[in-house]
């Protein structure tokens, strides 16, 4: 069927903010739809609250919303553009209950809009749990049987019916506790009963234990004309009990026979037939692997993190094909992007094998229960491309930027206690994998660890060849073993680190000593056609395929894994330069291995290298493809780590030169710059024992801001206010990184930080955005929300950062980006770090002011001037855009969700408006964060907060909503004339707080932590509720008063509902070219 | 054991050997199919090739008693970057190595099979000789031989995988003969599956005798080679046609067409694997079908008041199905019996067995 010309103007939804199970992915499929839908000629809106994606970027939509992704929005968004379509499949979850919730308000029947692709009859028949089983049932497969209960006896009944074993899961408990499985009618009682107990309303689910059954997901398509394909299967190697996003994925699936996989296939083609999909969609199965018998697990019926992973694994762009499926294409009238010659409808044949492996952020979260299980916590995941299993595998570990570089040898400390071992192997942590390596280490055989893990013998075995190798090779010297043992161990993915550490050499030894690897293509045919597409991994084979080009090229060297810290903001910059790159005629050439980002799709550049970020394997590429050039300050920390030891080895790193980075991350180098500078900079010293660090807080005075050198994202990270508590944070910190100092800081209490990015040529300065952070100095830069242009700092203040920036960018001959972070207190203007790379607020900035700061840097970095270019001074615009971090604590449970030193935060989003409250309002919508316009507010402060919560309070009563607080804040509120309903607190007798929270009889809760890091305060549990309980809350005073502005704000106007063009429409021509370089 | 691969345009390989300690030559050939290699290997078409996989990692879940497409191994020899030597399955039984070795098939392993299947793919299929041996192996003279083997169109491989005499399964339904050329047992399977009562003939097997068992219905079959190396098949077919309805897969659709009058020509490397796209002209449908054939129908040559060509490869508009004007004949160049490969395609079973007049029961 032709493309369809009875519609004109699709909008797309994307995912928002980046969270634990939506990443990048959303950000990845939703630009390829958009991108897709323009080359039909459809004209397409895009709405997302999410700044750092590339499908908010004026290259990918033709009008861009970016305001919250919640219905009453959305539907005045539709009301003003009346698009002819919609698609909300390309937006993940946030995406598909949009669809649902505008369905039944009935704003697609109002304005004419089509629900294009798959419908919301579909959503709803695979979403809903009843409308499924219904459906599964008509088509005879088997889905695994559960019921809520409200007795034992219920359970009983339940489970007889069900079948033995049973999962017992509490309704709702606060941390997940109360739960088990039940292998018999007495487990069963017991469990039960506690299960009831813990939940908070009396009820648990039953359900079918399949634990330790076999994974696999098969990602199909379906077309309007009933054509369907599966694009790949993949196994878990974690069997069942382990989310899939928490598994060790390989695709293909390792260990089915075709008779196994066809009935699988046949399968998931029955599924997506009867759903009535018109796209992509993900079936997951459990398989008994003694008997074979299978149960259908779940169905996304939408694109989804695993469908971006099988794109990345194939070659085949899902999201792309479903949305040329949505706008009446069918998958034969679709040509194989990679082919160019054959058509969409084809299974892609794989000629090499797929790892990939989550990224935890327990570094971020030390009181986190790092146990994996049902509950996904990794915040993204690494992919590797190997021509054996046992490549692949190495290859993800060393990609994951946990400085791993294998499984094995490379001073990683083996485990040799068995029941350390056999307690890790049963209850799975994170380092599962290192830990079955272990076990094989110390002789335990491939049944045992099967028993325990469940894992399939076949992948334990392939731990095995890899140790095999290390006993054949360690200890031995690099002279004596022979070429084909280095090829043996390199096809099993040993780096040259772990080969150096077992033959006592360097690493640049075993460099000169082993042969070069070969570089081969992903290319959906298994080689059957020739292919059009540059997608290249590493293989220690025969036969090299990549044809390098004598065009100039330069090599950006993206962020690997999103993590806490390091999050897709980077692969927004990454992507940014090679756009930049190509548009100056530059061959742009990309290496990464996040599987989910917009960086690795095949086309954005010129060549992709899905490789390991290490020194060996992105020197492999430098030698292959000899670049003019390599960039590594866009991706973040990872591809900085590498540019010394690149320098050193006289590759041309561009932008910002290798000393200068120094200059700026190394503390003394850096404060000797600002004294050159005469720019003040807080009190600190350096210490590297306890008691110096006693001896420095003394001297500069409490509170001090503690941590240790060269950090990113402020790991381990405390303010400390006395010196017990520097004591015991000193005792932590030590053993986070005991080669490095620990830096003491003055801290400077209720000061105000700003940040500010800037462009800088060598001369002359481009400043993208002064950012005023909404909450006081000592939460963490990536976690403050912030506001564009500044609300609070008076013109002299920001005359003065503008200065310090200018005099810093040209002090470090800063070529590129650049970050610095101030703290201002009493009128002074304080440097807190200088960062001359992209920051995490790029995308922020270039979204609120109009200007792509990363391609502008890029630019800068190719020899371009910012006077040529018409960018020196200072954006201005009148609109303000506020930023607004957004958390994973839902999903880590037993987290206290408080703000801090250390960063938090996995994602952000960005409110718009002409006005602050406006603005502020419309990012804590987006961050999920509802602030009521009436109703009941919960006020708890810490007695240092008091005073200034007491302004807040007042508003909020004038503006008549009725304050509950607990005794002591209720007397201050009193005093000052504030009327409030006492509440029992926590460690009262019920009911108390919880349960007006259990409730739902408060809308909003106020509740500032007290100092210190004291666990299990009735404050944790007020936080820790709101938090599970989904009611809005606020952990500041800083916080509080800018809601309180918010509210007000829109209680006595309208929010506005514009394009970002819009917004920007008038400033464009306002841009000053005032130079103050002070030239 | 060493192993050495010599192609014949002079393309030497070496690697690690497996399987049993010989020499054999054939046509190489390279199959994408990432599951399926003990049917594969199994598979008589495959008789006088050298087979090559793509997929990477061969043999992960063993050899086990049921997936069988013939009683022994039909490959000549079998080449793959990594053969499992720890395979994990409930059914497994045997490794590759094992299976190989017990039926005297070399292989290697260890050499860069996308290498050859690039080469394979640029230059089009070629002969090729495969010695594995604990001695050291001389590539030159390995070369010479390989050279000097007979070129697999000269060979008239239907003989030496067909049956050697009649089989009878009883079944309370239609009867189906099927003249064996190479018949994969997914084949009969899939008729007795239907409750058919179903004949397996040898190749040679005149018409007559086959008319003689009242059939509703026949079936030619796969089979190895050049469809031109079995004349005597083409005349069967002739003679068939018209008395009795059809159903012609594989190189039993390339002897349709060369008993009509056709013709059918070498592709440069052929289709082989469980991806191809196949569409059907008469209701648009698309689907994935499981190949493997070296030869095609020219559709330009065929009888245009006889034959309609009703299904197209999309990848290369090749011929992928016909059907008979007036009589009841259809055909098509790929494996609707799967094993391995997606089952998508079965319900021409049905089809064949609605044309003969008997439908089967829902399964």
């Amino acid at each position: 069927m032709p493309k369809r010309d009875d519609i004109k103007k699709i909008m797309v939804v994307g995912s928002g903010p980046i969270v634990i199970g939506q990443a990048a992915e959303f950000d990845y499929s939703g630009s390829q739809a958009c991108k897709a839908l323009r080359e039909e000629g459809y004209q397409v809106v895009l709405v997302n609250s999410n700044p750092a994606t590339i499908q908010t970027d004026s290259e990918i939509a033709d009008i861009i919303y970016l305001e919250p992704l919640e219905p009453e929005i959305v539907a005045k968004i539709i009301a003003r553009e009346k698009p002819d379509g919609f698609i909300g499949t390309m937006g993940g979850q946030t995406g598909l209950n949009l669809t649902a919730q505008l369905a039944d308000m009935g704003v697609f029947e109002e304005h004419g809009v089509e629900v294009l692709g798959t419908g919301v009859e579909t959503i709803k028949r695979a979403e809903d749990r009843e409308l499924f089983a219904e459906l599964m049932k008509e088509i005879h497969e088997p889905i695994p049987e559960s019921c809520a209960v409200n007795s034992v006896d219920e359970a009983i009944e339940a489970a007889e019916r069900i079948g033995y074993p049973v999962i017992i899961r509490p309704a709702y408990t606060l941390g997940g506790t109360g739960g088990g499985v039940a292998h018999s009618e007495e487990e069963l009682r017991s469990i039960a009963q506690r299960g009831l107990s813990a939940s908070m309303v009396g009820q648990v689910l039953i359900e079918k234990s399949l634990l330790g059954w076999y994974e696999y997901e098969y990602e199909v398509m379906r077309d309007s004309a009933d054509n369907c394909i599966t694009v790949c299967n993949m196994e878990n190697i974690d069997p069942m009990g382990i989310h899939t996003g928490e598994s060790i994925v390989v695709a293909p699936a390792q260990t089915l026979s075709d008779e196994d996989h066809q009935r699988l296939r046949s399968a998931a083609l029955k599924i997506i037939r009867a759903l009535r999909i018109e796209g992509g969609c993900n079936i997951q199965f459990a398989v008994n692997p003694e008997t074979w018998e299978y149960y259908v697990i779940e169905v996304n019926p939408r694109v989804s993190r695993s469908s971006a992973l099988a794109s990345k694994a194939t070659g085949y762009p899902i999201a792309k094909i479903a949305a040329k499926i949505a706008v009446g294409l069918t998958l034969d009238e679709i040509p194989n992007d990679v082919t160019k010659e054959t058509p969409a409808s084809f299974e892609p044949a794989l000629d090499y094998v797929v790892v990939k492996i989550p990224r935890w952020p327990f570094d971020k979260f030390p009181e986190a229960d790092k146990r994996i299980g049902t509950q996904m916590k990794s915040t993204g995941e690494v992919m590797a491309i190997g021509r054996s299993f046992e490549e692949a595998l190495q290859k993800a570990i060393r990609s994951l930027d946990i400085k791993r570089y294998g499984i094995c040898c490379d001073g990683r400390e083996y485990e040799t206690k068995r029941e350390v071992i056999e307690e890790e192997l049963r209850n799975p942590t994170d380092r599962r994998i290192f830990y079955i390596y272990d076990a094989l280490r110390i002789g335990m055989s491939v049944q045992e660890i099967n028993r325990l893990t469940r894992i399939s013998p076949f992948f334990i075995e392939k731990l095995r060849n890899i140790l095999e190798v290390e006993r054949s090779l360690a200890g031995r010297s690099i002279e004596e073993v022979s070429q084909e043992e280095l090829t043996r161990a390199k096809r099993l993915g040993f780096s040259d680190a772990q080969l150096a550490r077992m033959l006592g050499c360097e690493e640049l030894e075993v460099r000169k000593a082993r042969r070069a690897p070969v570089y081969k293509m992903v290319d959906t045919c298994a080689a059957e056609f020739e292919a059009k597409t540059p997608y290249y991994y590493s293989a220690y084979d025969a036969v090299d395929e990549v044809k390098t080009s004598e065009r100039r090229k330069v090599l950006v060297i993206g962020g690997g894994p999103i993590r806490i810290a390091q999050g897709i903001e980077f692969d927004y910059c990454c992507v940014h330069a090679v756009v930049a790159l190509r548009e100056a005629g530059i061959e742009a050439i990309l290496v990464n291995n996040n599987p989910e980002t917009v960086s690795t799709d095949y086309d954005t550049s010129d060549r992709l290298y899905f490789e390991p970020i290490t020194l060996e394997d992105v020197l492999n590429i430098i030698e292959k493809e000899r670049p003019y050039g390599v960039i590594v300050q866009f991706g973040g920390q990872t591809p900085l780590n590498l540019a010394v030891p690149l320098a050193k080895l006289g590759v041309k790193l561009l932008g910002t030169r290798s000393e200068d980075i120094d200059r700026a991350e190394d503390r003394e180098l850096f404060t000797q710059v600002l004294r050159r500078l005469g720019i003040p900079q807080a009190p600190y010293g350096t210490a590297t024992s306890v008691e110096e660090a006693k001896q420095i807080a003394r001297r500069i005075g409490y509170p001090v801001l503690v941590r240790p050198s060269y950090v990113l994202g402020g790991r381990a990270m405390e303010i400390v206010y006395d010196e017990a508590q520097l004591e015991r944070y000193m005792r932590l910190a030590i053993e986070v990184s005991e080669a490095h100092p620990v830096l003491v800081d003055k801290f400077l209490e209720d000061a105000i930080e700003v940040d500010v990015d800037a462009v800088s040529d060598g001369e002359d300065v481009f400043i993208g955005g002064i950012m005023e952070h909404i909450e006081q100095a000592g939460v963490h830069s990536g976690d403050s929300a912030c506001v564009l242009p500044p609300q609070s700092l008076p013109r002299d203040v920001l005359g003065r950062i503008k200065e310090y920036t200018v005099r810093i960018a040209q002090e470090l001959n800063v070529v590129g980006l650049l970050n610095i972070q101030y703290a201002v207190k009493d009128g002074k203007v304080y440097v807190l770090e200088a960062n001359p790379r992209a920051s995490r607020t790029v995308p922020y900035v270039s979204k609120a002011i109009g200007v792509p700061l990363a391609k502008l840097a890029t630019k800068v970095m190719l020899g371009e001037k910012l006077r040529d270019l018409g960018y020196v001074g200072e954006r201005k615009i009148r609109h303000v855009a506020v930023k607004e971090a957004v958390f994973p604590f839902l999903k880590l449970p037993g987290v206290d969700p408080v703000l801090g030193p250390e960063m938090k935060s996995t994602g952000e989003v960005m409110g718009i408006d002409y006005d602050f409250g406006k603005a502020y309002y419309k990012a804590q919508l987006a961050a999920g964060n509802r602030l009521p316009t009436g109703g009941r507010i919960f006020i708890s402060v810490a007695r240092r907060d008091r005073e200034a919560i007491l302004p807040v309070a007042g508003k909020l009563h004038e503006l008549g909503f009725e304050l509950l607080a607990t005794d002591g804040t209720k007397a201050c509120l009193e005093s000052a004339g504030i009327p409030a309903k006492l509440v029992r607190k926590v460690s009262e007798p019920r009911p108390n707080i919880l349960d007006v929270m259990l409730r739902r009889e408060v809308d909003l809760i106020i509740n500032t932590p007290t100092a210190g890091k004291v666990p299990f305060t009735d404050g944790f549990y007020i936080r820790r509720h709101a938090v599970d309980l989904g009611i809005p809350y606020i952990t500041t005073a800083a916080a509080a008063r800018a809601a309180c502005m918010a509210i007000e704000s829109v209680l006595k106007g309208e929010i506005s509902i514009r394009s970002v063009s819009e917004y920007h429409r008038g400033h464009v021509h306002e841009l000053r070219l005032e130079d103050f370089s002070g030239r | 054991m060493k192993a050495t691969l010599v192609l014949e345009d002079g393309t030497v390989v070496e690697g690690r050997g497996f399987g049993a300690e010989a020499e054999v030559y054939g046509e190489v050939v390279f199959c994408t199919s990432m599951t399926g290699y003990q049917e594969a290997l199994t598979d008589p078409s495959y008789a006088g090739q050298i087979l090559l996989l793509t997929y990477p990692l061969v043999g992960n879940y063993g050899i086990n008693s049921e997936d069988y497409e013939s009683s022994r191994i039909q490959v000549e020899g079998f080449v793959v970057r990594e053969a499992c030597d720890k395979p994990s399955h409930r059914s497994a039984e045997a490794t590759v190595h094992e299976f190989l070795k017990r039926e005297g098939i070399p292989g290697i392993s260890e050499v860069d099979t996308r290498a050859l299947t690039r080469k394979i793919r640029s230059y089009g299929v070629m002969k090729g000789a495969l010695r594995t041996s604990r001695e050291a192996i001389d590539a030159q003279s390995l070369l010479e031989r390989c050279r000097s083997s007979p070129d697999i169109s000269e060979l008239d491989l239907v003989s030496r995988v067909t049956c050697e005499r009649v089989q009878h399964f009883p079944g309370r339904g239609p009867r189906i003969a099927i003249l064996d050329l190479g018949m994969k047992l997914s084949i009969r399977d899939s008729f007795l599956r239907r409750g058919c009562e179903v004949y397996v003939l040898p190749a040679r097997t005149p018409a007559k005798e086959i008319l003689a068992l009242e059939p509703q219905g026949v079936v030619v079959s796969p089979g190895p080679g050049d469809p031109k190396a079995v004349p005597y098949a083409i005349e069967t077919v002739k003679k068939l046609m018209g008395e009795v309805p059809l159903f012609g897969i594989c190189l039993g659709h390339q002897l349709l067409a060369l008993a009509s009058g056709g013709e059918t020509y070498k592709l440069k490397f052929g289709h082989r694997g469980a991806n191809q796209p196949v569409k059907d002209l008469s209701t648009g449908r698309v689907y994935i079908t499981s190949q493997n054939h070296g030869y095609a129908v020219d559709a330009g040559s065929l009888p245009e008041d006889e034959f309609r060509v009703d299904k197209l490869n999309l990848n290369d508009s090749t011929v992928e199905g016909m059907r008979h004007r007036s009589l009841r004949i259809m055909s098509v160049q790929y494996h609707p019996e799967a094993n391995p490969g997606p089952k998508d395609s079965e319900y021409l079973f049905d089809e064949f067995l609605e044309m003969v007049g008997a439908p089967s029961p829902p399964l």
